[in-house]
């Protein structure tokens, strides 16, 4: 499988402190990718500056083999990689179908399309189906900001689904989320990767859920790579044990 | 240019703009305190100066010598500024700044037109008749009163950081510009001490205006100005630097000056608020560079 | 857009009240004429600013590049300018202006000064608008009042005497009346256009960047573009507005009428709030209230008028913040189409 994205030496530090030291990792294309590793260790540093929130001190982010480290964040996201934040953001004062309207991919559409009229036939029909996807499909009409932590968790993984990306970045998608529903989501994101052929490159806390999705995983630590490799590697491999134990 | 083939008027410039950069400073002083105690940037700062004017006007119409405005100034705005906060100010402090910024605005509007209404438009200043020195053997003049304002706004922004830096108030003050909640927890009343500080902005602000009125005039009007000069002061050194603070106020000070020369005294306001957008512009811009912003 | 039958005959009775205005209100064209400015003013303010979050302080700026681009269009067309502002311009012997040359005159003006303001806004926008929050808002505030400093400044404009805007010709007709009608008409097409605006996915590109716009930036929207955009929108209308706004008062002043900061730039926000910001009624609503105040305080508290306006400003910002359709939102959130829940908070079915 060719590589999506590929990073190598990957480096950025704030103030004196390295977040992110000399990382090299690939996400190859269709894959689901795990990024692992204790608090502190700089996992969501690296996302941030894949995604162009931070320019980096060092080394090279390549997406399709194009050099992105230079681009900003809205540039990157239309070049289809898009990412979800830990504290789940969404566009609180608009409605769900709203905000999934929004969503609806600007890299297919020029910017004259954004004077089309918020009700085109197409777009809404693809935004009911993302929200069906979801199981949000009944409280379309509400005020984003109204609903539940996690029913906001949904609606932002749905709006992401609406982009139509390429890869998925997704900041621990579980966390907070009621611990019966996330095998729902588990499955979703499965069926997010083989349906719509969506890339996905996961941070996650919760082991099962990792070990569960993930093909191959990454395990940082005190901002560098510890480990490398399939979850049962990854699961029995001492120095990963160790660093989680550590932190404690 | 004639300002290099004439290094007296330079001189004459730079000396008297570094004069009034310490009334300035003293006034973006305040404007920091409140900043970053209570989160609040107050328009309203130039009018404070401006109250503090008038306050001196009248000990001078009443035959009182007006350097004792730079006592009684400020101790009435202090009471001022207490009353706005305890009236007004309290209830935006929680709310998202553009609220407090539109809630001083306003209270700033309706001071002005209030001391229009009082005293109309006209200028004034209170004379202090205290002479003038002369440097450079002769060259150059500067008044009297334009040194002691120096001096005094330096040693009034000497008091304030001792007073923050030293008394129970002071330190209570500062831990709650760090960490509200902390402070509240540890039995800080949050709410009187953020009157306190605001009195004690008012107050600064209050003795500022004193002194320009002694050394410059006074209007209505002055109060915008003065509030910009102030948050400039503050954008280019940053929230927590005293040194920062003072330096930037004495080289707008000089700055204003020179341009008022040079681009005529009837653009030195358009200086000053061109100067503001294109600090806040350069600021920003060098931020964005990082992909941040001014926030 | 569609409109149902209801609302289009609510919509004709309005715009048949706004025509006969003048004719049932004789006394008073000039402060009608200047309520339908104001709703200009009170409408692009909260585009930039209940929409999209960038609350300006400095909109300004463009009334006063529109009110001078306007009267030095219409004067330059025929004569020079810096011999008319030298001599105050008021000479109505050397400076005449026929029926139709003055209606030339504004032919070119008007849309002088609405390219003029857009262009400011162009100009200026891709970096103001890169600041966010107070930052942008005092940024703007220094934009206009410094250009009312160099207003003041500048000969050729006729610095701080101000510009007369050509004398009418005795065709024209009562001025007030006459400007009613541009103003009026004014105020219709913007309203239109920002309704407009706000029923395109631009319009929800606006919300978006309010709501969050590293979101929006993370999804992908071209937000800069998007941002100068809408400010370019309100520039061209503010800039329109100015031109009017001039002829109307026969006088630019370039502190008091044209860069109007602590007047017009203030009592825009303050009309947008009133009414409720981010709503299409309610900016209107709000300069119509705003207006008739002002009227009333100008009239019955002579001397006091503008202290008890600074008073209102403060009461309005600290204690009725949401605004008249913002309260109205509140309790009647169905009205606004907004579905309640009003179940019980369940979680999404497996």
């Amino acid at each position: 499988m060719t590589a999506l994205l590929e990073i190598e030496n990957v480096s950025k530090s704030f103030g004196g402190v390295q977040a992110n030291k000399e990382i090299s990792l690939e996400v190859p294309e269709g894959a689901i990718v795990g990024l692992i590793g204790p608090n502190g260790s700089g996992k969501t540093t690296l996302f941030s500056s894949i995604v162009g929130q931070y320019p980096i001190d060092g080394g090279s982010i390549r997406f399709e083999s194009e050099e992105i480290s230079t681009l900003r964040v809205a540039q990157i996201a239309r070049l289809g990689m898009l990412r979800t934040f830990q504290q789940t953001r969404i566009y609180g004062q608009m409605t769900c179908m709203q905000n999934m309207v929004i969503s609806a991919s600007v890299r297919k559409r020029g910017f004259g399309e954004l004077f089309h009229g918020q009700h085109d036939p197409q777009v809404s029909k693809h935004a009911e189906e993302m929200l069906e996807f979801v199981g949000l499909y009944e409280k379309r009409l509400l005020r984003a900001g109204s609903l539940s932590f996690g029913q906001q968790k949904l609606l932002e993984f749905a709006m992401a689904l609406m982009n139509e990306p390429k890869l998925l970045m997704l900041d621990e998608p579980t966390a907070g989320i009621n611990p019966t529903l996330i095998n729902g989501l588990i499955d979703r994101l499965k069926r997010a990767n083989a349906q719509f052929g969506i890339t996905l490159f996961v941070i996650e806390h919760n082991m099962r859920v990792i070990m569960n999705l993930a093909q191959h995983i990454y395990c940082l630590a005190h901002g560098e790579l510890l480990a490398s490799g399939t979850p049962d590697k990854i699961r029995n491999d001492p120095n990963v044990i160790d660093a989680y134990l550590g932190a404690h | 240019m004639i300002l290099i083939n004439a290094p007296v008027i330079t001189a004459d410039l730079v000396i008297n703009g570094l004069l009034v950069g310490a009334i300035f400073a003293l006034a973006a002083y305040g404007m920091a305190l409140v900043w970053g105690v209570m989160n609040i940037i107050n328009i309203a700062q130039g009018e404070f100066v401006m109250l503090g004017g008038y306050v001196t006007m009248i000990l001078f119409w009443n035959g009182i010598h007006p350097l004792f405005g730079v006592v009684v100034a400020p101790v009435i705005l202090y009471g001022v500024g207490w009353a706005l906060y305890r009236l007004v100010v309290f209830r935006v402090v929680d709310r998202d700044l553009f609220v407090s910024l539109l809630a001083t605005f306003g209270l700033s509007i309706l001071m002005q037109q209030l001391m229009n209404t009082a005293f109309t438009g006209d200028i004034w200043t209170a004379q202090s008749e205290l002479g003038t020195s002369l440097l450079f053997g002769g060259l150059v003049s500067i008044s009297n009163i334009k040194i002691a304002a120096f001096f005094l706004a330096i040693m009034l922004g000497g008091c304030l950081v001792a007073f923050l830096r030293y008394s129970r108030l002071g330190q209570a003050i500062r831990a709650t510009s760090q960490n509200a909640r902390a402070a509240r927890v540890l039995g800080v009343d949050t709410d009187k001490l953020y009157a306190i500080t605001f009195g004690l902005n008012a107050a600064i602000c209050g003795a500022a205006g004193a002194l320009v009125a002694m050394t410059y005039n006074i209007h209505p009007y002055i109060g915008l100005p003065y509030t910009i000069r102030a948050f400039m002061i503050v954008i280019v050194a940053g929230l927590g630097n005293l040194a920062g603070v003072v330096f930037a106020g004495l080289g707008l000070g000089a700055a204003e000056n020179i341009a008022g020369f040079v681009l005529g005294a009837e653009f030195q306001l358009a200086f000053v608020f061109g100067l503001l957008v294109v600090v806040l512009v350069w600021r920003n811009t060098r931020l964005a560079a990082k992909r941040q912003y001014l926030k | 857009m569609t409109f149902p039958p209801q609302k289009l005959i609510g919509y004709a009775a309005l715009v048949a009240f706004g025509l006969a205005a003048p004719f049932v209100f004789p006394n008073y064209h000039s402060q009608m004429a200047e309520l339908w400015l104001f709703v200009v003013f009170a409408l692009t303010w909260d585009l930039v600013g209940g929409q999209m979050g960038y609350n300006s302080f400095g909109n300004v700026l463009f009334i006063g590049v529109g009110a001078y681009a306007c009267a030095v269009a219409q004067v330059g067309l025929l004569y020079d300018i810096s011999n008319y502002t030298a001599s105050d311009g008021g000479d109505a012997t050397i400076y005449v202006f026929t029926v139709p040359q003055y209606l030339t005159g504004l032919a070119i003006g008007l849309p002088f000064a609405a390219l003029l303001a857009g262009l400011v806004a162009a100009f200026f926008g891709s970096v103001v608008l890169g600041m966010r929050g107070h930052y942008f808002a005092i940024c703007t505030l220094g934009l206009g009042v410094a250009a009312g400093q160099i207003a003041a400044g500048w000969e050729w404009i006729g610095a701080g005497s101000g510009m007369t805007p050509p004398n009418a010709p005795r065709g024209i007709g009562d001025l007030a009346q006459f400007f009613y009608f541009f103003s009026f008409v004014l105020a219709v097409a913007c309203f239109v256009v920002i309704r407009w605006l706000l029923s395109t996915r631009f319009g929800l590109a606006l919300n978006a960047i309010r709501d969050d716009e590293d979101k929006a930036e993370a999804m992908g929207l071209p937000t800069t573009r998007i941002k100068v955009t809408a400010w370019t929108f309100a520039a061209v209308f503010l800039g329109l507005s100015g031109g009017i706004l001039g002829n109307l008062k026969r006088f630019i002043d370039p502190i008091d009428v044209a860069f109007a900061g602590e007047t017009y730039g203030v009592w825009m926000v303050l009309m947008a709030i009133l009414g409720g910001k981010g709503t299409i009624w309610g900016p209107v609503i709000g300069a119509a209230i705003f207006q008739v105040l002002k009227e009333v305080f100008w009239t019955y508290l002579l001397g006091w008028q503008r202290v008890a306006l600074g008073l209102m400003i403060v009461l309005i910002v600290v204690f009725f913040p949401q605004g008249i359709l913002g309260w109205v939102r509140e309790k009647f959130p169905e009205m606004f189409g907004h579905r309640v829940d009003r179940g019980p908070a369940r979680e999404p079915a497996e």
